[in-house]
């Protein structure tokens, strides 16, 4: 579970965050929705200390990250798993090399050991036949399996994504976020995507916090996000036509 | 007050290097990749150059050579003081600011684009340590590659200097020997010494701290290459009014 309380983030005159305060459950894939301007990034990048807030705190399970020490904040950091929107895989190392990465840095594994965890991962994100081949020589959506791959091979605690549909076909989009959900429940992590895709809202969003100009305006499940009246979401959520009607269904289906 | 805070950025980036090592086996093959790629893989272009330069030297020196009074062993003198005192140290250095330089800033900054530096962060590796670090160790060894480029450049001063018919080959090898200072050689060591720290860490600075998408890699390489002459032209200075004057 992470808590956030009170975040405040400027970048010189501009204030991005104002005041944001919210709980992201564990087990759960909690989900953060705005549009393009509205702080999700740098929410995101201070829930995972690349940025920190002017104010406020965010809380690890009781591990306030302001008030740990650099070598616990890297420590910290190690539970840490993060898929970035571009997979952010490097490109001098093969998708086994990639995996193995954060092995090879902080545990003290015989390389047997790792390599039978890299083949579990990777076979878990349904990429068996891929090892040596080097991000450059495989497909959008095969780098963010790599990528959620190499976020969960150290078993951590907190997953987070950076839009991991962006770029991919309906159907991949599908496949990474049921992924993603399956993950989390078997692991019982706690999960926060940061998404403008409205198929993983009404798929995995079992916590949404929308924000508007840095303000948490609405936070509920996908199931109350049919039911809500609160303008700033439905404008958002329900901006395309399909997306009203399906509202519509629902509400009349709920009648 | 931008320059300032710049040197305020590079110095803490400078102490941040040394941080948090990286695993030694780690740190071990990253260090050989470097080697590889920052010396051996410029060693052919310093011996083009370098053999070209001192066949430059020899040539012109040749040619000033008008009154019948200085004697030919001047050549070889001139040839071996430019090129040890000069040519090999700080022109080499230019071209690998050049090469080597724009090579580490578009990598490094490559990766800032993509994110891949935030990916190590996140996971709790110091990646200035991760990328910059194993980049000076590897530059220690550009001493030895000034010490083939004063070789090399010699031999092009000879092979010039003997193939246009300027002096004969014992004359030559008589000017080299002429006056001949060790210390010269110690200076020009030193200087490539400090000279490998700032190709190692200028670009790595340039690279890392870039804002932008790819468009500001080039654009950061061609800074960090301005820069990095800069800063060797002044070393360079400074350094020989220390040693020399």
């Amino acid at each position: 579970m992470i808590e956030v309380e009170n975040l405040h983030k400027s970048f010189g005159g501009t204030h991005v965050l104002k005041g944001i305060t919210t709980v992201f459950e564990k087990g759960k894939t909690n989900l953060i929705i705005g549009q393009s301007g509205s702080g999700k990034t740098v929410f995101m990048k201070c829930l995972l200390g690349l940025l920190l807030p002017d104010e406020g705190s965010i809380c690890y399970e009781g591990r306030i990250y302001s008030q740990l020490s650099g070598s616990e904040q890297r420590d910290l950091r190690q539970e840490m798993g993060m898929v970035f929107q571009g997979s952010a895989l490097f490109d001098s190392m093969t998708v086994e090399g990639n995996v193995m990465f954060p092995l090879e840095m902080f545990t003290k594994q015989s390389k047997a050991e790792m390599q039978e965890r890299v083949d579990f991962v990777l076979n878990r994100v349904n990429l068996v036949d891929a090892h040596h081949k080097l991000p450059a020589e495989i497909s959008g959506g095969m780098k963010k399996r790599v990528a959620i791959a190499r976020a969960i091979v150290m078993k951590p605690k907190y997953l987070f994504c950076d839009e991991p549909n962006s770029g991919l076909d309906p159907k991949t989009a599908i496949l990474i976020d049921n992924l993603i959900q399956e993950i989390t429940q078997e692991y019982n992590i706690t999960t926060v995507v940061n998404t403008h895709d409205m198929n993983s809202v009404m798929e995995i969003g079992e916590k949404i916090i929308f924000l508007k100009d840095g303000i948490k305006e609405w936070e509920g499940s996908n199931k109350e996000i049919f039911r809500t009246d609160n303008e700033a979401v439905t404008n958002f959520v329900y901006s395309s036509d399909l997306f009203k009607k399906v509202r519509q269904m629902y509400i009349e289906e709920r009648a | 007050m931008n320059y300032l805070a710049s040197i305020g950025s590079y110095s803490i980036m400078v102490r941040e290097v040394f941080k948090k090592p990286t695993k030694w086996p780690i740190m071990k093959s990253l260090i050989l990749k470097e080697i590889d790629e920052l010396i051996y893989n410029s060693m052919g272009i310093i011996i083009f150059i370098s053999i070209f330069i001192g066949g430059v030297v020899a040539i012109q020196t040749a040619l000033n050579l008008t009154n019948p009074l200085i004697p030919k062993n001047l050549i070889g003198f001139a040839t071996r003081q430019s090129v040890i005192l000069e040519f090999a140290p700080t022109f080499t250095s230019i071209i690998m600011a050049g090469k080597v330089g724009s090579y580490i800033t578009s990598s490094i900054g490559t990766m800032r684009v993509t994110e891949q530096i935030d990916a190590l962060e996140v996971m709790g590796v110091n990646s200035l340590n991760y990328l910059v670090f194993p980049k000076i160790i590897a530059m220690l060894l550009y001493p030895f590659a000034v010490a083939i480029a004063m070789y090399v450049g010699i031999l092009g001063g000879w092979i010039a200097n003997v193939a246009g018919g300027y002096s004969s080959s014992a004359e030559f090898v008589e000017g080299l020997q002429l006056d001949f200072t060790p210390f010269h050689v110690t200076y020009s060591f030193i200087k490539s010494v400090v000279f490998a720290f700032v190709i190692a860490t200028v670009p790595s600075f340039h690279g890392y701290y870039m804002k932008g998408g790819a468009l500001d890699v080039g654009k950061a390489s061609t800074t960090s290459f301005v820069w990095t002459s800069v800063v060797i032209i002044i070393l360079n200075f400074i350094l020989t009014q220390l040693l020399l004057g």
